[in-house]
């Protein structure tokens, strides 16, 4: 079910800002529009722009916060989601958990 | 008279002229608004869903900047599990299926599940659970929950310890199922609170409840209640409640959560209650009828889910799997009603996710 979903409505994830639009769903009880607007107003993109998977794919790599491509070096999982909180101005749980086991 | 290509409820191909269609979604959303006491779609919503249900294209898919966000049940089992769980049987493990649905399948978020995706069966083995959360979290992106069925059926009889509701009420023991109900949906609660914050303390982003309320009243308040805990002791926990069905079955009949009967509820009723519990967002569900036709099912799926949206204070992720949402109920679902269930959901009930 989940690349019919995907080709129909879905965001893709990291292909574009979909994990992103997700996180202000769950942590600022953020509906669709008002989610993706905030997404986009940091980002500084358009909310059309936001599901573009060409744009995207530049600007995930630009602001290490993971892409799907195997890039040596690339930030990803706890490294691209401390990126993330600072962009979305969000605290992500596991990252507070590796900050508290770093002393960081 | 032109005939179109459509399926049935239960996913056979079929087909339909323009007034058949029309006359499927009339009755389908009448009888939306006869058991929710809720209103049809208006005449423009309607020719909408009427030309996406008459579209000759195979797939249909929503206008570029309508997406909306994934969110997913059962975690790796769609690869693991056997066709109980509708799993392809490839015997991945847990990460590389979490990695696989980041980077290859376009999941907005995902989860980690048990084998038997009950809360209860996770006790025994929370540890293991949690170290398999902790790595998992240092290596994925997406926001990454732990999932799992309340599924209070597993605490009556012969799974558990009390006594099994439906046969104390072939008995004639009225309120003794009650109180093996209550008994139950305390101790569910309990479990849940002790799997979910142990979960958050390894990093999960939060909790999938789904399939809630599948045993009955009884089941949805013993949730609410171990949600409630969830955010009491875990105040930014990510929490999903998804639902099991239309109607919340009244296996205990009287059981409140917040001062009300939760029995026989709709999702613009139930929705209430998991804004009350601290739920982020909400999981409606709309059963299909197999003997309908895609058109009948999509057209009474979608005047609930639009009234569930309409009241909605948080965002709702509808549930569009085998049988629910106006979905065929089969294994393989044709692709054809996939995509214009999906459309239909986003388009016209205005969806947050799916």
């Amino acid at each position: 079910m989940a690349i019919p979903h995907y080709m129909t409505a879905g965001m893709g994830g990291i292909r574009s800002a979909g994990d992103l639009v997700a996180r202000m769903q769950f942590s600022k009880n953020m509906k669709i529009g008002k989610a993706k607007e905030y997404v986009a107003k940091k980002l500084g993109v358009s909310t059309l722009e936001i599901a573009d998977e060409y744009l995207m794919r530049e600007l995930r790599e630009e602001l290490k916060i993971g892409v799907i491509t195997g890039v040596p070096g690339a930030p990803r999982g706890i490294a691209a989601k401390m990126n993330i909180e600072s962009i979305l101005d969000v605290k992500i749980n596991s990252c507070e958990i590796f900050r508290k086991n770093t002393k960081k | 008279m032109t005939e179109y290509y459509t399926r049935r409820g239960d996913g056979k191909r079929i087909t339909m002229t323009k007034k058949q269609f029309m006359d499927d979604i009339q009755d389908g959303m009448a009888d939306a608004a006869d058991m929710g006491e809720i209103p049809v779609l208006n005449a423009n919503e309607v020719e909408v869903l009427l030309g996406i249900l008459m579209t000759r294209d195979r797939i249909v898919g929503v206008e570029p900047g309508n997406e909306v966000v994934l969110t997913y049940d059962i975690g790796q089992l769609d690869f693991t599990g056997d066709n109980g769980n509708s799993g392809n049987g490839v015997d991945v493990g847990r990460l590389e299926s979490a990695m696989l649905h980041e980077r290859a399948l376009a999941a907005d978020t995902f989860e980690l599940a048990h084998a038997d995706y009950s809360i209860k069966p996770v006790k025994p083995i929370i540890s293991n659970e949690m170290q398999t959360m902790e790595q998992i979290q240092n290596q994925i992106t997406v926001p990454f929950f732990y999932g799992a069925m309340p599924n209070a059926g597993l605490y009556y009889a012969p799974d558990g310890p009390y006594g099994n509701p439906t046969d104390l009420m072939r008995e004639f023991k009225i309120e003794e199922a009650m109180t093996a109900a209550e008994l139950t949906a305390d101790h569910l609660a309990r479990d849940i609170e002790y799997v979910a914050t142990r979960m958050n303390a390894a990093g999960a982003d939060g909790f999938n409840f789904d399939t809630t309320a599948s045993a009955g009243d009884a089941d949805f308040v013993g949730t609410l209640r171990g949600a409630e805990k969830l955010r009491k002791a875990c105040p930014d926990a990510y929490i999903m409640i998804g639902m099991a069905g239309e109607s919340i079955m009244g296996i205990h009949g009287s059981i409140e959560y917040a001062g009300e009967a939760v029995a026989g509820k709709y999702p613009h009723q139930q929705i209430k209650f998991a804004e009350k519990a601290g739920a982020n967002v909400f999981g409606p569900v709309v059963n299909t009828n197999t003997s309908k036709s895609l058109a009948w099912n999509l057209a009474r799926s979608v005047t609930f889910i639009k009234e569930c949206i309409k009241v909605a204070k948080i965002p709702c992720h509808v549930n569009m799997g085998m049988g629910v949402g106006g979905i065929p109920m089969c294994e393989t679902v044709p692709l054809d009603a996939i995509t214009r269930c999906g459309k239909a959901m986003v388009e016209i009930a205005k969806v947050d996710g799916i």
